[in-house]
This record gives structure tokens, sequence and C-alpha cells, in this order.
């Protein structure tokens, strides 16, 4: 298969899309423009006919690998079925032609989205306050840090309150997201049991401790059994409870998070709520909160006065924007639909389809692999990699390329040695999961066999292993000029 | 059952057996009672799918704003959309995946990419690009942030014609960062005017055209600034005729690149254009894709230096930045390619020229006149005697334009403010002046 980019496409004169003419103006127009500023030389770009330019990107939808295409049990990620309505309802007119400077009288539809999807997400999260405007899970940890900081700043302590704890499972956007806020990262291990070691914890509180971020269930795929201890304890301290909400599909709706004694919790609609990932965003990250942040949160807020929506600017203890307009539209329109199709009993069936998913694939593949932690599981689990000699996970993930399957996280969380990550969410079906469990046995006993079958792998894939030190030691970050 | 979630009683029954629990609710076992009996339902009941359709269908239709003509500028445009830029943003292969973690059935993302931070280079005159960010302002977020790790420094010159939402958030984040922002002026032709530079500057901005459309220039900017960041937030149309801000010495360049090929949906999403010096490659944010071989010698791409990571490099990371705009990096991929080099430049100079001669005649009118007479691109305040009156005269007509309170926020009083696009006919020009005079 050709490995080209565009740029190896076209020809001088070529183009994709007609435009209205500017009838032998051009160098009229360019000596209008102040001298210094005017561009000399144009920018190289591709010059291809329509056709081309269709097949290229074709060809390109052909090397990759989606949801559509197949299982994607790719851990902490929730890659769930894409439902083609949304997809619909996110291109009307109504939606997508909408300029967000339009005075609020103009955008009363898009204001009811807003709303309404805001009062269903504080439903589900159990928590009286809430902002759509993060575009993605990091940028919600970092509304919630900022307003950490903020609530600290009003109570006069954020002098002494420094510190974030982190258990060791946590990802790695939680560590980075406290560190742009100027907090102080301070770990917290687990237990053997695979959950928060309380009694650390315990230890570590005082007062310059700010909160605590947790993720629930956990990396690893555990509850934490003991939640309402340790948010007790670091609200005893006088902390603030901030919960990572990549795993909500783990007990979506059965609980909530501001039952468990949650302050901040961000959603991530492109897991939980079947928005699709777009090869790495856009998503979405709404972040709800309990009631003494809710002065803090982002302006503008939506509120219902009659029939009528309005925003709401004044605010005066507002943390400020964190989006220059109302966050990912087109990304809560899908949201919204997802949520009105399923209802409360389809919203349960989510948890309860993938939770039996996921302690299925793990109770089958337990014989075969290494199980560090073997306990019930919510929504995915970490195998390890571990115990095929040569062979590491590495070499298991690129052979499931073979088998037609696309990887599971691999090397994280970091406290399980050569971790596979495995989320196999509600939307496959069982024939779908019994095939990956034969792959995955297979791939076991060539792993004793045939180990450099798997070191070499893939050999199905449209390129070989890529070597990835090369891309840092000799940096090719874009095509050099002809 | 819904159709979305295909397990069967039987298959349920199954899977059970083999996990050894007799029912769905023992898989829930391990959440605190407590927690379970506080949980409340929504209320919501199950619909079926052409009761979603229309539900959300009536919401699109309800907004009263979809059908004006858009002379409404100030960071989000109107311009015209090829249809090839749906149709691949609809390829199931490249929507329903995520982040290219595993390179080898990733590919087609990660060509994308690496032709998109080739097109971004070009437009900007940067060496290096990233994948994207959120949007325009949060780009201009991190590239201060990047110029606090950098130069050092804890002051931010922030120009007072600086989009105003782009700088109520780049407070935000400069606040959390523990920065201070310093307003620079603007002259009375409205373009920039940087009177000195105070100790501890890690970085000024400014915003190409800015956000009264003006043009600014950018000459020797880089020189008085020394080791601090020079930092351009741009329109990447203007760049089909305006200089590329590498030439000016800048150390990054952002943008919204809504402009490239994106409806404006109501603010989002939109994409964050960011590109840098090399020099600066290990300290920029985001995910960027670079060539390399296969095990047989064959070119393919891979993300490269995600050492700057959070996922590796956690608290010490350039950014959080996970999941960012891919998507919309695509559509401006597939627009530039559309278009070429060509087809860009003829959007900027047909917006230009429609600007220009619609600022021509409103000039004309008697009482109305440019609020700022400096070089504009696609858009200008314009001023006159009752500009409130106007902006609802042009609404009854069925046009849109940036009302007096935006322009208020960026300090300029008494104006309001038009953009104008390649997709503004000559006839919405003239019922545009006609509604203006008439209303006299």
């Amino acid at each position: 298969m050709p490995t080209g980019t565009i740029y190896d496409l076209g020809a001088p004169g070529r183009r994709g899309v007609s435009l209205p003419s500017l009838a032998g103006r051009e160098e009229e127009l360019l000596a209008l423009i102040p001298e210094g500023a005017r561009r000399r030389e144009p920018p190289w770009l591709p010059e291809v006919s329509q056709p081309e330019l269709v097949r290229h990107f074709l060809r390109l939808a052909r090397l990759n690998y989606g949801v559509d295409s197949g299982f994607y049990p790719l851990g902490s990620c929730t890659m769930k079925y894409n439902p083609k309505l949304n997809e619909q309802l996110a291109r009307l007119a109504g939606f997508t032609g909408l300029h967000p400077l339009l005075p609020e009288e103009e955008v009363q539809g898009a204001l009811a989205v807003l709303w309404e999807l805001s009062q269903y997400l504080r439903g589900i999260a159990g928590m009286p306050g809430i902002t759509l405007q993060p575009a993605a899970g990091a940028h919600g940890e970092l509304t919630g840090m900022l307003l950490f900081k903020r609530y600290f700043q009003e109570r006069g302590e954020l002098e002494r309150r420094v510190k974030i704890l982190l258990p060791d499972s946590a990802h790695g956007t939680n560590p980075a997201s406290a560190a742009m806020v100027g907090f102080r990262v301070v770990s917290i291990p687990s237990n053997e049991r695979g959950t928060v070691d309380v009694a650390a914890l315990e230890a570590a509180l005082g007062e310059d401790v700010a909160g605590i971020m947790l993720t629930v269930p956990n990396t690893l795929g555990i509850f934490e059994e003991e939640i309402l201890k340790i948010t007790e304890l670091v609200h005893g301290a006088g902390g603030l409870c901030y919960f990572d909400g990549a795993n909500l599909n783990a007990y979506l709706g059965r609980a909530r998070p501001g039952d468990m004694g949650a302050d901040v919790f961000h959603f991530n609609l492109h897991k939980t709520f079947s928005t699709p990932h777009g090869g790495g965003g856009p998503g979405a990250g709404p972040v709800a909160v309990s009631e003494p942040l809710v002065p803090y949160l982002p302006v503008p807020q939506v509120v219902k006065e009659g029939e009528r929506f309005r925003l709401d600017y004044d605010r005066p203890k507002s943390i400020g924007r964190m989006h220059p307009y109302f966050g990912n539209f087109l990304v809560l329109v899908r949201a919204l639909a997802y949520i009105l199709t399923l209802g409360d009993e389809g919203l349960r069936e989510v948890s309860a389809g993938a939770v039996l998913a996921a302690n299925y694939l793990k109770e089958k593949l337990k014989n075969t692999y290494k199980l560090p932690y073997d306990r019930l599981c919510k929504h995915e689990f970490v195998l390890s990699g571990e115990g095929w000699g040569e062979v590491r996970t590495l070499d298991i993930a690129k052979r499931l390329i073979d088998y037609g399957f696309h990887p599971p996280t691999i090397y994280f969380p970091l406290i399980v040695k050569q971790a596979l990550m495995i989320e196999p969410t509600e939307t496959e079906p069982k024939q779908v999961l019994d095939a990956f469990c034969r792959a995955l046995e297979e791939i076991a006993r060539e792993a004793k066999e045939s180990p450099q079958l798997l070191r070499e792998a893939p050999h199905t894939a449209p390129v070989r292993r890529l070597d990835e030190a090369r891309a840092a030691r000799e940096p090719r970050l874009r095509l050099p000029r002809p | 059952m819904k159709e979305y979630i295909p397990h069967t009683p039987e298959d349920i029954r199954a899977m059970l057996a083999e996990v050894g629990l007799q029912d769905v609710e023992a898989l829930f076992s391990d959440i605190p009672r407590e927690v379970r009996g506080r949980f409340r339902p929504l209320g919501l009941p199950p619909r079926d799918e052409d009761w979603v359709r229309r539900h959300l269908s009536g919401l699109a239709v309800a907004s009263s704003g979809k059908g004006l003509i858009p002379f409404l500028g100030g960071g989000i445009y109107d311009h015209f959309i090829p249809a090839v830029v749906e149709y691949v943003l609809s390829l199931p292969e490249l929507y329903t995946a995520y982040t290219p973690y595993q390179a080898e059935v990733s590919q087609g993302t990660l060509t994308w990419m690496f032709e998109y931070q080739t097109m971004v280079c070009e437009l900007t005159g940067m060496e290096v690009a990233n994948a994207s960010m959120y949007d325009g302002a949060t780009a201009l977020a991190e590239a201060v942030l990047m110029a606090h790790r950098t130069p050092g420094g804890r002051r931010v010159l922030v120009p007072r014609s600086l989009n105003p939402r782009h700088r109520e958030v780049l407070a935000t984040y400069a606040w959390g960062a523990g920065l201070e922002l310093v307003e620079v002026p603007y002259g009375e032709d409205g373009r920039l005017r940087l009177s000195q530079v105070p100790e501890g500057v890690c970085a000024l901005v400014v915003q190409q055209p800015n956000f009264f459309g003006m043009i600014e220039d950018l000459s020797g900017l880089k020189d008085r600034l020394g080791e601090a960041f020079l930092i351009v937030s741009v329109n990447p149309i203007s760049l089909g005729v305006l200089e590329p801000p590498g030439s000016f010495g800048a150390d990054v360049v952002v943008g919204e690149g809504q402009v490239l090929g994106l409806p404006p949906s109501f603010g989002g999403p939109l994409l964050g254009i960011f590109a840098t010096r090399e020099e600066h490659l290990r300290r920029m944010p985001g995910r960027i894709s670079g060539q390399t071989v296969d095990a047989e010698g064959k070119v393919g791409y891979v993300m490269a230096f995600q050492t700057r990571e959070q996922h590796i490099r956690r608290e010490r990371a350039t950014s959080n930045i996970c999941t960012n705009s891919a998507l919309c990096a695509l559509a401006a991929t597939v627009y530039l390619s559309a278009l070429g080099p060509e087809g860009l430049r003829r959007v900027a100079l047909l917006s230009f020229e429609r600007a220009h001669r619609l600022a021509e005649e409103l000039s004309a009118l008697p009482g109305f006149e440019p609020a700022l007479p400096g070089p504009f691109f696609n858009e200008f305040p314009i001023r006159c005697p009752d500009p409130e009156g106007a902006v609802s005269r042009l609404r009854e007509a069925g046009i849109a334009v940036l009302p007096p309170e935006e322009l208020e926020k960026a300090g300029l009083t008494g104006a309001f403010q038009v953009a104008v696009t390649e997709r503004r006919t000559p006839e919405e020009l003239s019922l545009f002046v006609s509604v203006l005079r008439e209303g006299r």
C-alpha cells in the first residue's frame, strides 16, 4: 500500500473546490495591504483535484482502525459505539449555523440544549452545580483545580493548602492538572487489594492539604470500597475531593459521585456518553460541583426564567471563563441525544453491560494471563504480560492487531508491571468477547511456541512495527519543502 | 434492551455463570450499600429514535438567530465550507478512532496529522506545530504558560485590542499559574502601541489582525523583547495575504482554526492552532506526529516526543492536555488541501475586498465613519450617532453584526463592528447599506 502524503499528489494549478471570482482585481487589492504586512511568498499547500483529495483521505481512513471497524478495548478510554442518530443531529443547520455571539434571545434553542443537558448531568452526578465549558477531561480537571484554588483563596487558606494527594494509580492528567495551578503532588500508595491505603492517606492529611484527586473506580477497575471513609477523612481535614469521571461507565445509573462525597466531578462525554473520539478529540469534559463550590463556577451560567433562557454573568466569585464561548456545543448535542435515547433504564443497562462484559473477560482470561488483582472488577481490569520470557506486553498488543483487534491500553496503570488494561464497554456482543478471548489464548500459545512471531508483530497491518526511538532521535515533524 | 447494547437475557445468563454470580446486581456489591441507597433516577423514560430526532430537531429550529445574515465575526467567521470536508469528517475509521497510541493501526490519523503540521508551519512561517489544542483561546493561554516556563518572568503584556473572550480565558489560566497580565493600549488608529517593556516580562501577546480587524505592524517587536516571547494569535485565513509571524521572529504562533472548514457551531468545537520554533520543541504542549520507518524500512508515522506529555511525565509535563481537537484539525487539513495556495489567497482577498467595499459605502452615509482609521483585513468597527439603533434596524432586516457592548469590552465605545467573508454577496452588501441609509 502506498504511504505517501497528499503533497505527493496533484499538479500546479489543480484545485479541489471552486470559489467566487476576483474578476482580475487581485493585484489592485493586494496593493491595499500595507507593504510590510503583505505576504511575500505563498504557503506551500497541496494542489489537488477533488477526486484525488477524496481518494487520498479514503485511503487514510482504510489505514486506520475505529470503533466502527471492530473491537477497541482501550482501557480507560471507553471506546463504545457512537450512535449514528447523534451524528445526524449534530449536523443540523440550526445548531451548526449559530454564531456564539448572537444575543441570547436569538439562540433560545441552543440555550435549551445547554440547560437540558445541565439538568441531566447534575442529576447523574447528584451534585447541584455544573459547567459545560471544559473541552475535554483534562480541561475539566484544570477547571476543578482552579475551583479548589478559589475556594481556599476565599477562605484565606491558600497559602498553607499547597498539596494535592494522588493515589499512585491515577491518570497522568491528574498530577499535570494539579501542577498547572501550582499545587504540589503527593502520591498515596495503593494497598494489596489495589485500593487507596487509608492509613497512608490518614498520615498524609493535614492543614497543608488542599484535597485529593480520586478516580472511581480506580484505574485498575476496582471500586474504592472505603470511598465514604476516604472522603470523610479528607473533608475532616478541611480538604476537598476531586473525582475523575473517566470511569463513570462503571456505575452509570446506579450511584452518584455526589453521594460519595465528591466536591468536583468531571464527565468525559466522549467516553461515557458515546460521542465519537475523533482521532483524539474534540471531546467534552463538563464539571459538576458540590454546594460550597457553586459560586466559583465559570461564567456564564444558563438559567431558565419561565419559558426563556438567559445567560447569567453576574457571578462575582467565579473563576472566570474556561472556554471562549459555551464549550464544545456539538458534542453536548450528541450527549443530550444519548441520554434521552437511553432514559434511566438504559443508563442502568450501560453500566450493567459494561461491568458484566469486563468481569466475563477477566474470568475467562485469568487462566491464561496473570491477573494481579483477582477480585470483582467494574468496567475494566488489568492483566500483566509478565511471565512469557522474552515476549513482553508490547508484543502481545501488536500481535492482537494481526487477529483483527485494536490492542488494549498498555503499560498503564504504572503500578502493574507490563500492564494490559482491557475495557470492553457494553456495546460488544458476546461473540466478539469470545473471539477476543480465543485470540488472546492463541497468542499465549504462540508466546511459548514461536515467540519471534510476537516479537515481530504486527504482520498484517499496513505497516510493520514502527521505530519510535528514531522519531525522537531524528525528528521529522513536517514535510521539507521541495 | 437498547439498540446499542447487544446482550440478550441468554447472553447475560451465560456471562454471569462464567463470573459465578447470580444476578447483575451482584456485580455492584462493592459499591457501598449506603451510596446505592441514595441514588435517585432522572425520571426519564427511554425514547425511540424518531422521538429523540424530533425533540432535538425542534430545539435546532427554535433559535431565531439561525436565519440571520452573518456580518458577525469577533473571532468566529462564516466562511464557505467545501462539501468534501464533511465527507472526510464522516469517514468512520477516522472519526470513531481514538488517539493514535497504536501507530500500526493508526497510520491514517498519524499521516493527516503530519500533513496538518506541515500546513500549519507553512501558514505561520514556523518550524514545528502540534496536532491541535482545544481552541484559539486556550492555545493562547498555553503559549503564555510555555513562555513562563522558558524565558521565565511572571508578567505578560496583553493588548487591549485582544479578543475579549480570549483575554478572559487567558486571565483564568494566568491566575491559576500566578501570572500578572499587563495591558498594552492601542493608538488612535486601533493598532498596538507598545511604549516600554517592563521588567519580568515573559511574553508579549499580539493578535493579527486584532479584535477590531486592524492589521498590526509586527516588525521590530521581537527586538524589543529580547528573551521574552513574541506570541502572535492569528486568523489563519488572513495568512493567505499577510506575511506570516514567523518572518517577524515570533516564538509561538497560535490561532483559532474555526475558519478553516468548521461551521460556527455556537462556538464549539473549535481548533487551537499552535506552532513554535524548533528550539522550543521540548517545551511545546500537545501531540505531535513524527515520521519514522517500520521494521522493513518503510516510511510510517508515530506520536513523537511523548516524553513531554502528561501520561509519561505526569506533574512535570508541558501541559495536562490529552484529548484535543483532532477531528477539527482534520477538517482544516482537508479544507486547505481543497483550496490550495491560490484558493486560500482568494478567500482572503475576497473577504478583504468585500469588507473594504462595505466600509467605503458605509462611510459615505452621513454620520457614519470608521471608528478606527488603521488598515484592516475583513472586519472593522463603524461609528455612528446611534449604534444600538443601527444594530436593531439591521436585525429587523435579518442582519447580525457585533453589537456595541462587545466592543466596549475592548474599550471602544459608540460603534458596532462588521465582519465580511467571501460568502457575503453583493446583494447582501447592498441590503446592509440600504437599511442604514433608509433608517435615518
